[in-house]
């Protein structure tokens, strides 16, 4: 299958916190790739490296085989093909919640209204919001923020959505939605990248676990592998640490 | 006996009174808005982000430079005394003969300006870095980012500074008189040196300054409360029941 994001050596440092170190990775059309890992091991990084909210220090991106770390490549139209999933929603606060996903069609794609908000409808009635069009973020519980979140990201119509914690800053009984949300999305065929410590998530949806541990990625496979029979010592100290705590 | 003293007073200037209030407000209201939007450039400017290298990189540092002191220069010195330097020296120094309304219009915004400036950039930085990045990851440039995501927040957090700053003015167009601009204060004056009667002019200047200051922050709070929409929202599709009778009414009317 069509590779869609490569990753070569990929670091990050932070003065002289070296947060990623020679990460090479990529993604696949159409596949739901999950990354766990401690906190602080570099997977927000890695992320926000991905979509260039933080600047690579070294290595390769390659989006669709161009090299988008080029200087002359245009990194706003970049971003429009990746969807971005926060932990805190970081919905706009100035727009309601059709306003939150019609301006960057209708600024950044320069759709037209009707266009946008057809699209948007089109999105909102997937993660269960549509009826809430109105309301403002602030009116929202934080499970139907982040489904708006999703929306939002999806109006885009991305190439690939990538998820930050997205039900970390949830309470525990709004998890169940977001999370069903983004199941029916990998039905659908969305190709994924999602950071996560909900293994139970990941064991049923993704196609690829990969297990990451100070900036490095330690080890990665299907989710059996990785989640029930990881060949690393590190993976396995991390898994009984995460599943004691259940 | 007071009383009487002041409704003479009134019923005889009050033409004086009206124009100078008149003209009060004019400079004040201009000043204001001239002052808010060259706050919210200036603001802006100094908050674009510096580049790491590059032309503009140098470009930026001076006009920031050169905003920065614009800034500490007109908060740090009286407003009168500007008047005095901008009015008299124009025309001493440079043989410029400018008009005293233009310069009181001119003095009065360049100094709102200069506290807009800090309060719109105070603005800017306490907009939650997570505004920034959504709009980033969805594609837009800085421009775009301030544009729709972060100054319509700005603008609505720094409403009751603005407010602030239009009362401020209100007040302080008063120190103009320096220049003969016939505002509130210097009218007043006019009318206590061709009366000989001081306390009831300037009492009833007091009162006009007040309603003055009163209303203009009462509209701006209702300004705010509009701003804000309703606290409750509709689900869609389902605005038949929960409609008003007045609605409907107007619906079938
Ligand atoms: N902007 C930043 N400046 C300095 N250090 C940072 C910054 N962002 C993250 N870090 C550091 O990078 C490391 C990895 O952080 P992060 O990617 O957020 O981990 P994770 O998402 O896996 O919990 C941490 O040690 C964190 O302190
Ligand atoms: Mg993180």
């Amino acid at each position: 299958m069509e590779t869609i994001i490569e990753i070569q050596h990929l670091s990050k440092t932070f003065g002289t916190n070296e947060v990623l170190r020679d990460i090479d990775f990529s993604v696949k059309k159409g596949e739901v790739v999950c990354i766990i890992g401690s906190s602080g091991s570099g997977k927000s990084t890695l992320l926000r490296c991905i979509n260039l909210l933080e600047k690579p220090s070294g290595g390769r991106i390659i989006y669709r085989g161009e090299d988008i770390l080029d200087e002359k490549h245009d990194i706003h139209a970049y971003r429009t093909k990746l969807g971005m999933v926060f932990q805190q929603f970081n919905l706009f606060n100035n727009y309601n919640v059709l306003g939150n996903c019609i301006v960057g069609q209708m600024k950044v794609l320069k759709r037209s209204r009707e266009e946008a908000t057809k699209v948007a409808m089109k999105y909102l009635k997937v993660v269960g919001m549509d009826q809430y069009i109105n309301a403002k973020p602030r009116q929202l519980s934080g499970g139907q923020k982040q489904r708006v979140a999703i929306a939002r990201a999806l109006s885009m119509e991305p190439d690939v959505m990538l998820f930050d914690e997205p039900t970390s800053a949830l309470d525990p009984e709004m998890v169940g939605e977001v999370l069903k949300v983004m199941k029916e999305l990998a039905e659908l065929g969305l190709t994924m990248l999602i950071v996560t410590h909900e293994m139970g998530f990941a064991r049923d949806v993704a196609d690829r676990v990969v297990f990451m541990d100070q900036g490095v990625i330690v080890e990665e496979g299907p989710p059996e592998q990785v989640l029930l029979n990881p060949v690393q010592e590190r993976t396995r100290e991390f898994l009984s640490r995460t599943l004691n705590q259940l | 006996m007071f009383f009487q003293k002041i409704i003479t007073i009134l019923s005889e200037n009050w033409q004086m009174f009206l124009r100078g209030a008149a003209m009060t407000l004019y400079i004040s209201v201009i000043g204001t808005i001239f002052g808010f939007i060259i706050g919210l450039v200036v603001g802006v400017i100094r908050t674009i982000p510096i580049p790491e290298r590059g032309w503009r990189k140098p470009l930026l540092k001076v006009i920031n430079w050169l905003l920065s002191a614009y800034v500490e220069f007109f908060r740090g010195t009286p407003m009168m005394v500007q008047a005095m330097v901008i009015y008299y020296g124009s025309a001493e120094a440079l043989g410029i003969d400018m008009d005293r309304y233009a310069a009181a219009i001119f003095i009065v915004s360049i100094n709102t300006g200069a506290y807009m400036a800090e309060i719109v950039r105070g603005g800017i930085i306490s907009i939650d870095k997570g505004q920034f990045e959504a709009a980033h990851a969805i594609g837009m440039n800085h421009f775009q980012t301030m544009v729709y995501v972060v100054m319509p927040q700005v603008i609505r957090n720094i409403l009751p500074a603005t407010g602030n700053e239009f009362v401020i003015n209100i007040k302080d167009t008063s120190v103009l008189n320096v220049i003969s601009v016939s505002e509130l204060f210097f009218t007043t004056k006019s009318i206590a040196g061709s009366t000989f009667i001081f306390y009831p002019p300037f009492f009833i200047a007091c009162l006009i300054y007040f309603i003055m200051t009163f209303t203009v922050t009462r509209i701006l709070r209702l300004i705010e409360k509009k701003l804000d929409g309703p606290e409750n929202f509709i689900l869609a599709g389902n605005q038949m029941q929960v409609a008003r009778p007045e609605d409907m009414i107007r619906k079938n009317s």
